[in-house]
């Protein structure tokens, strides 16, 4: 060791505590996600070391009111950007828009897993802390203002996934999700790893505005570039784009339902928001090398989506194409880039966990003769017997389908404007072209309900909760479309405070 | 740049030496050694008798948990190793970020503790 070398503990500016930011403001800045980690310890020593059975209903309530109390909290905390730990986290209005998304749709699918996993024999008071802890990993990653913080938001939500994805753990389709959900994320994670170590040493830091600025450089290194495509591959796991899609439809079928709920709603939207933070945080300057990745993988995902799930006869597995359809149009709106292009896929993000938080709030109640079921099949001639959840059904089937006047109508229109302005016309054209042949599919359980042939009895044990999910979520794709519930507006600042 | 990576020649040095020292010992034992393999001599030896059973058998699952369970604590050693190494210059601060990994820690433990993941029974 020579005198040129520097111990990184005594330079106090590294971890970011410096005399300008003491150790309260930097807990205050990260109140949010400190409450939920506490919290989630807490009621784990609680509930375990208390004996009585109505703790767990206790735990299920108290962590979905816990959601709601801090996603009001988010709300109310105005426009204000701070950061901590040196740029490693970011708390701005991008964050919070997303934060307050993923906490409510948290909050919602929670409450619609209480019946299922009762009847299951699943309800066990560890179903709501791992939620709990998943939703501080997603948290920290629509914050993540560094590579560091990143991949911890990332693995602290991935893991608790994976545990969450075999939660029944004496069904071998449960087992097997969680193992191969394990398997490709570890592999995912490794790729972003390995990615993350290239941009470091290419760029000399792990910051994402330290990262910006060698992005931003006309002559980009062969291995930033490299490492700029791991990174990205990496994401693209996360999000289920195609090709790295090919554990989505495996876990949504072989996890709980209320999982799969889960699966295909919070996760993708903190996701969604870490992609967009890595683009254009750290790698903004570096457009035309990204947008080429993202271009393909939207055009992919949209068409492989639309058409891998006509043949499907599950509905689990056909929810898993249609997310992986729905992720390439929200790409679509993020490649366009710009203010425009990134408030399409936050308003498409909101838009498609509405229509998937209502879709599945029937899902998770399809059963029969008390034991679940996914086979489409089983949904012939459901009018019959259920005219107002048929009802609601075809308006979201609809709505997924983006039929207009419906609100998911709205979410392609403002991601196939955003792509339009961009001049990525046949970007536009294909996602078009998988819109018209994804509505097929969904036509086709409408099909199924109103006009099928053998009628299936389905039970009629829905719960009151899931029920008034259902219908308030049909009637918001059809009241959404008078002024969008603002989302407009919402989506407007909070893609401001990412882009500049 | 350069002087950086000349700092770590010593290691390329070392690494060289290693992988050359490991692969000529490897070719060595093929090229300079007598063979003249018969049936008997390849085949599984027990103490003179011939094999009773295959050499794989099942082992009780909860090795696998007690294994897991020992994993998390030997990475909390790896933790508190640089630690304490680096405890003059680290502060308040950093004797606090460690006790608060150390009760998270402690909270799992607790946790697997009262679900009986210790008791063998």
């Amino acid at each position: 060791m020579n005198g040129s070398s520097y111990n990184i503990f005594n330079s106090s500016n590294y971890f970011g505590w410096s005399e300008t930011q003491g150790v309260l403001e930097v807990i205050q800045i990260l109140l949010p996600e400190i409450v939920l980690a506490v919290f989630s310890m807490i009621v784990l020593l609680g509930a375990v070391y208390s004996r009585k059975n109505k703790t767990t209903s206790i735990v299920f309530w108290g962590t979905a009111t816990t959601f709601l109390l801090v996603s009001i909290f988010i709300i109310f905390r105005g426009a204000a950007v701070y950061t901590a730990f040196g740029g490693a986290f970011i708390d701005d209005l991008f964050s919070r828009y997303l934060k307050v998304l993923i906490l409510l749709s948290a909050a919602i699918i929670l409450m619609l897993s209480q019946d299922f996993l009762k009847r299951n024999n699943l309800f066990k008071f560890e179903y709501p802390i791992l939620m709990t802890l998943s939703v501080v990993g997603m948290m920290m990653m629509v914050s993540a203002g560094d590579l560091m913080s990143l991949y911890m938001g990332l693995e602290l939500q991935s893991l608790s996934l994976y545990v969450l994805a075999s939660f029944s753990r004496d069904s071998v389709r449960s087992t097997e999700a969680g193992l191969k959900y394990f398997v490709l994320g570890a592999l995912s994670s490794g790729m972003l790893l390995y990615g993350s170590s290239l941009i470091y040493g290419y760029s000399g830091s792990t910051v994402f505005s330290e990262i910006f600025i060698t992005a931003s450089a006309n002559e980009k290194s062969l291995g930033f570039v490299f490492g700029l495509v791991f990174i990205t591959i990496g994401m693209a796991f996360k999000v289920s784009a195609v090709p790295f899609h090919m554990w989505t439809p495996d876990v949504y079928e072989g996890a709980p339902t209320p999982v799969t709920a889960f699966l295909a709603t919070a996760p993708k939207v903190a996701a969604m928001g870490l992609f967009a933070r890595v683009v254009h945080d750290a790698f903004g300057g570096a457009f035309n090398d990204w947008s080429q990745i993202l271009i393909l993988l939207s055009v992919l995902s949209m068409l492989f989506g639309s058409i891998a799930a006509i043949g499907q006869k599950d509905i689990k597995r056909l929810m898993a194409y249609s997310s992986i359809s729905h992720m390439g149009f929200a790409l679509m709106g993020l490649t366009s880039g710009g203010l425009e292009g990134v408030q399409s896929m936050l308003i498409y993000m909101a838009i498609y966990v509405m229509m998937n938080i209502g879709t599945f709030a029937f899902i998770i109640s399809m059963e029969v003769d008390g034991k679940p079921v996914s086979e489409i099949n089983s949904l012939q001639m459901y009018s019959k017997t259920n005219p107002g959840r048929s009802m609601a059904l075809l308006i979201l089937m609809f709505s997924l389908a983006g039929i207009p006047p419906l609100l998911g109508f709205f979410g392609k229109f403002y991601v196939l404007k955003a792509a339009i302005t961009s001049e990525l016309y046949l970007l536009a054209t294909a996602g078009v072209i998988a819109s018209v042949i994804g509505a097929f599919y969904y036509l086709r359980i409408i099909y199924y309900i109103y006009f099928g042939e053998n009628p299936r009895a389905l039970d009629q044990t829905h719960s009151l909760f899931n029920q008034t999910v259902l219908v308030i979520s049909a009637l918001a794709m059809v009241l959404g479309v008078v002024n969008l519930f603002g989302l407009e507006f919402v989506s407007e600042i909070a893609a401001n405070a990412l882009v500049n | 740049m350069d002087g950086l990576l000349q700092e770590y020649l010593p290691i390329i040095i070392l690494l060289g030496l290693a992988i050359g020292l490991g692969v000529i010992l490897l070719l060595a034992a093929f090229v300079l050694a007598v063979r003249s393999p018969d049936a008997e001599k390849v085949s599984a030896y027990e103490c003179g008798f011939a094999a009773f059973d295959d050499a794989r058998m099942k082992f009780d699952v909860r090795f696998y948990l007690v294994a897991i369970l020992f994993i998390i604590f030997d990475l909390e050693i790896a933790f508190l190793f640089p630690w304490a190494v680096a405890f003059k210059d680290i502060s308040f601060l950093g004797f606090w970020s460690m006790m608060a990994f150390l009760t998270v820690l402690t909270v799992g433990f607790a946790y697997e503790w009262k679900k009986g993941a210790l008791e063998w029974q």
